[in-house]
């Protein structure tokens, strides 16, 4: 059994390890789910909006898409109290995770509609499908199709992200195993168990995204 | 200056199915139609001939309020479309009612514009369901009618990938048709489709006009032009430069103009 520091150490950790996947999961997927709502407003404001809004949505693309993730979080954990927002660190972490995501997703929508041949929707239009049904049953899916590749592509990237919750004390998986470690002394074998995990969600979503392609791609 | 209801009223007497009235469209500060004037009578088949840029597409789009107009109107059974009068004003119409001026119009375009993501079949039930609120087996029986029509019925479940041009087209124009549109619009359906796969498309636009559908057309193949039409119109720069029989155009041209492109192309 003293054999095998690690496993034993792993095992006695296996409350705060699972906790902190659990949280890195929650997040990931909150701010993937979110961010991507988010996006996509953005992404049909940005083509199809009027000056102003476009103006807007591009100052907010830009200024997120410019910035780090990390100091998008810390700015998120220190400026939202002083705006009289008081949020946890999970929330603020959230936040930043989410307009990080809504600001790539939003690039990606507004790319795959604007990839869309005009004919598209002059046809629908011919057909007299109002602007709101050409977008769902016409455009949108074509859209998605278009989509969805990059998208996983920045679910990915969420993921990574959230390891800098870390920073702001949300034990999240990565804070999770630093805590184990300097508790246990055992370094690498923990380190290189996080990573293992954080590959294997990455690589789940990209074998999910690979089937949801496969799925929708057309003959 | 009237209420559209009221002006469908007033000329109720002698219903032109379409009357374009001194239509002007402008791109910016470039007139591309600067006055043009077509009536069609129910069952009309009247095609549109003219060299590359003289805004035939535009006046197709026009009418299907593809494109906005900067002045002149267009009516559909003595309705006006697109435009309203509101205290002597010219004002835009909203878009739900743009969306049921259209649906009085079909469209063929040169380049099919099939939806990729659905098969032909629902190509041809999406606006059965959508716009005219039927139901969905209701929408199939009648899609499956015109897909047999333009004899494409086998084909129904293939995406529009998977067929020829030729085929592609004729899914195209059951999709319009299916929509019991009041005229249709034909843009150089054939223009873009292999020499072999031109006569499979022309001879599906020749039934429906044989069956009495009112259609204004764009082609270049004046063979066609010339055996399917009621009336030839020519248009250059813009303006309609002669209107006719096919065989008073063809065989007895009177403008210079109309006579150099004669010449242009081969019959
Ligand atoms: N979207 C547009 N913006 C600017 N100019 C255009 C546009 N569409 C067409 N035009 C111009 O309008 C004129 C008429 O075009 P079009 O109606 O397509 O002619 P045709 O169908 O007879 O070849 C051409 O000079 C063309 O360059
Ligand atoms: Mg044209």
């Amino acid at each position: 059994m003293t054999d095998y520091p690690f496993l034993m150490e792993l095992w006695a950790a296996r409350g705060a390890i699972l906790n902190g996947l659990g949280l890195t999961v929650a997040v990931s997927l909150l701010a993937i789910v979110l961010g991507s709502i988010l996006g996509l407003f953005v992404g049909i404001g940005l083509t199809y909006g009027g000056g102003m809004v476009r103006f807007a949505l591009r100052c907010y693309t830009e200024l997120i898409r410019g910035t780090p993730v990390f100091v998008l979080i810390l700015a998120c954990f220190y400026i939202l109290p002083v705006t009289g927002i008081q949020t946890t660190a999970f929330q603020a972490g959230l936040i930043g995770l989410l307009l990080f995501c809504g600001s790539h997703v939003g690039e990606i929508v507004r790319g795959a509609l604007q990839a869309i041949p005009r004919g598209q929707s002059e046809a629908g239009k011919a057909i007299g499908l109002s602007f709101s049904q050409n977008f769902v049953y016409v455009l949108m899916p074509q859209a998605l199709r278009q989509i969805l590749p990059t998208w996983v592509n920045a679910a990915t990237e969420i993921v990574k992200a959230s390891t800098l919750l870390s920073v702001i004390g949300v034990t999240e998986l990565l804070l999770a195993t630093q805590q184990v470690i300097s508790r246990t002394f055992i370094g690498m074998p923990f380190y290189l168990f996080a990573g293992a995990i954080y590959f294997a969600i990455n690589f789940a979503i990209e074998q999910l995204g690979r089937y949801a392609e496969r799925k929708v791609s057309l003959p | 200056m009237t209420h559209p209801e009221a002006s469908v009223a007033t000329t109720a007497a002698a219903p032109a199915l379409l009357r374009i009235q001194d239509l002007h469209k402008a791109f910016q500060t470039v007139e591309v139609l600067k006055g043009v004037d077509v009536t069609l009578a129910r069952g009309d088949v009247v095609t549109i001939i003219g060299s590359s840029g003289s805004g035939k597409t535009t006046l197709l789009r026009c009418v299907n309020l593809l494109e906005e107009f900067q002045r002149g109107r267009i009516e559909i059974d003595g309705q006006a479309i697109g435009y309203r009068e509101q205290g002597g004003r010219r004002v835009p119409c909203t878009g739900a009612e743009v969306a049921r001026h259209r649906a009085l119009t079909g469209m063929a375009f040169q380049q099919f514009n099939l939806f990729p993501h659905l098969t032909a079949l629902r190509n041809v039930t999406l606006g059965l369901i959508k716009v005219r609120k039927l139901a969905r087996d209701e929408a199939v029986a009648i899609a499956e009618k015109w897909l047999d029509r333009v004899g494409m019925l086998e084909r129904r479940n293939h995406y529009p990938g998977q067929l020829s041009g030729g085929q592609q087209q004729r899914v195209a124009i059951a999709r319009a048709v299916a929509m019991t549109p009041r005229l249709m619009l034909f843009d150089e359906v054939t223009s873009a489709l292999d020499p072999e796969l031109v006569n499979e498309v022309l001879s599906v636009v020749q039934g429906l006009a044989q069956d009495g559908m009112t259609m204004l057309l764009v082609t270049h193949e004046m063979r066609f032009a010339y055996e399917v039409s009621d009336r030839i119109i020519f248009m250059n720069q813009g303006r309609i430069e002669e209107e006719g029989p096919p065989a008073d155009l063809f065989n007895q041209p009177k403008s210079l103009r109309l006579k150099e492109f004669l010449k242009t192309i081969k019959i």
